[in-house]
């Protein structure tokens, strides 16, 4: 667990509004595990929860979406930089616990933590359903880790026009593992619950601490709160409570 | 020296972890040693468990951020069982936060709390996102009198009353907790404020308000701890936007026996620990031996 301010390997958009940024150094992180990330002395206040994307020898890398100031403010960093990292936070995924025949479905920036998961994956038959609303993007990084991927787009310009919800079934396989936006955690959640499949997902919600002490990014489980940065952001299914 | 006493309490230094940003403290140990900490002030506690508030939770400003957590907390008795049990190896004046929405939930959850290993009792009666009861004991100074008095009576630890900047003359506040029996203060809790988010043209929070911290409280804080500072004759702990050890200097200098830090804690886990070096090498810097020769000098 650190809290250093580091230098940035390299910040490219990869596809419109939505940025892969590398930072040097060398860390030991697990697949969903996220890092809070700030630059600026002062504005914005707040570090910004972000998913890994990636880890190699000599740097990190993220993914993010342009969605406000503190994402605007990290599109612009370029090589050398400072960035102030700290991290890896909340409890990832148990990559020696999931076997078998499994599908990983992602929306949008969910691509991130799923395409680091899938490589770490070693003992894995891996299907990849990867939703997007326009254009795909770094479902390539990942091809020759999975058996096949089913892409869908809202707009239909790639794969499946509309949601990748619509065409899993999540019976051919033995666990789901998903991350993106709620509305689609939901469905997919709902949808193996029915075919009693087990399913993990990676959630997502505001944060101010990230380590678990402000309780602001509380999420409704069967047993009781908890928060998304310490007791997850991985969950199983089965357990989480939505709000409608 | 950069030690302080607080009612009757021996700080190390100033410096105090706020309510509700700092937790138990187990989370912020793995940063720095928290035993370097004047004190922790525990998470908002209330005599039984509350899980707090639904819909988002968090919302950040200009210079500030925005919270309605609601009080989410274990419960009095959980708190005792656990988490003060690990607060106590911290080796660090222990402040229990305590909240409720009746005066008689108030006085169950201190008579608990009274023969445990705590060092100060911070009565919030503040709190902007309970409803029934906190907001208005904060508000009305008459019904803040008779709350304090009431927990005076039974109360036999020091008794520092958490004041909020809502309320509708925050002097005679004061003054009137000070009457009550109070031994200490400790002001400002966060501003009552709002947001709307434009797209799903709604108030952003469930409960429409929400508390407003951060460095864009700290003018204001600043001059509420300078005039109750100037109207009491009990210690003040000053808070509101701290981020610096600069910010530290200027609430002692306006009159705050100690300081707490709040949202700063989110923007770098260890900003206490900057605020107390700053705080000491400035003391070398200036010549200052100990921080009574600063204290109140505005």
């Amino acid at each position: 667990m650190i809290c250093s301010v580091e230098k940035t390997y390299e910040n490219v958009e990869i596809c419109e509004g939505v940025y892969r940024l590398s930072i040097k150094g060398k860390f030991d992180v697990k697949p969903g595990q996220f890092f809070m990330l700030k630059v600026g002395e002062v504005e914005p206040l707040l570090p910004r929860p972000i998913s890994v994307y990636d880890v190699d020898e000599e740097k990190i890398s993220f993914l993010y979406q342009i969605v406000g100031q503190g994402t605007k403010l990290l599109s612009k960093l370029t090589e050398n930089d400072e960035v102030q990292i700290m991290g890896p936070l909340g409890n990832g995924f148990d990559v020696e616990k999931i076997k078998g025949k499994i599908a990983v479905v992602s929306g949008g920036i969910g691509i991130a933590p799923m395409a680091h998961l899938i490589k770490k994956l070693t003992n894995c038959e891996i299907d990849l359903y990867a939703g997007f609303r326009t254009v795909d993007y770094s479902v390539d990084s990942v091809e020759k880790y999975v058996n096949k991927i089913y892409l869908s787009t809202e707009s239909g310009q790639k794969g499946h026009k509309g949601y990748v919800t619509d065409i899993i079934n999540p019976q051919k396989y033995q666990t789901v593992i998903c991350c993106g936006p709620e509305i689609m955690m939901k469905k997919v959640i709902s949808i193996c619950n029915d075919a009693k499949v087990p399913v993990y997902v990676s959630m997502e919600n505001h944060m101010a601490c990230g380590i678990g002490a402000c309780l602001v990014c509380t999420c409704k489980t069967k047993g009781g709160n908890k928060r998304t940065c310490k007791d997850g952001p991985v969950f199983d299914g089965k357990d989480l409570i939505f709000n409608d | 020296m950069i030690n302080v006493e607080l009612c009757g309490v021996s700080l190390k230094n100033p410096v105090i972890a706020a309510s509700g940003t700092f937790g138990f403290g187990a989370e912020y140990k793995q940063y720095y040693d928290i035993s370097r900490l004047g004190g922790i002030s525990s998470k908002g506690l209330t005599l039984n468990e509350k899980q707090g508030n639904d819909g988002i939770r968090v919302y950040e400003t200009r210079g500030g951020m925005m919270n309605s957590v609601g009080l989410q907390n274990p419960g009095i008795d959980k708190f005792i069982n656990t988490e003060l049990k690990v607060m106590k190896e911290y080796n660090t004046a222990i402040i229990a936060n305590v909240g409720g929405s009746t005066i008689e939930e108030y006085m169950a959850a201190i008579e608990r709390l009274n023969n445990e290993a705590i060092d100060i009792i911070e009565l919030n009666i503040s709190c902007p996102n309970v409803k029934c009861g906190g907001m208005a004991l904060g508000i009305n100074s008459k019904i803040a009198y008779d709350a304090v008095r009431e927990v005076r009576s039974i109360c036999k630890k020091p008794l520092m009353v958490k004041l909020s900047p809502n309320a509708e003359d925050i002097v005679d506040m004061a003054y009137k907790c000070c009457e009550a029996g109070a031994d200490a203060l400790s002001l400002v809790n966060t501003f009552k404020g709002m947001a709307v988010d434009i797209h799903r043209k709604k108030a952003v929070f469930n409960n429409i308000y929400a508390g407003v911290s951060g460095p864009a409280i700290k003018p204001m804080a600043l001059r509420m701890v300078h005039e109750v500072c100037k109207a009491v004759n009990i210690p003040v702990v000053g808070m509101g936007g701290i981020c610096s050890f600069e910010d530290a200097i200027e609430f002692i200098m306006v009159g705050a026996q100690a300081i707490q830090v709040g949202t700063a804690n989110f923007i770098k886990p260890d900003i206490c620990i900057d605020i107390i070096e700053g705080i000491e090498e400035y003391m070398i810097r200036e010549g200052i031996k100990d921080l009574s020769e600063i204290r109140g000098i505005i």
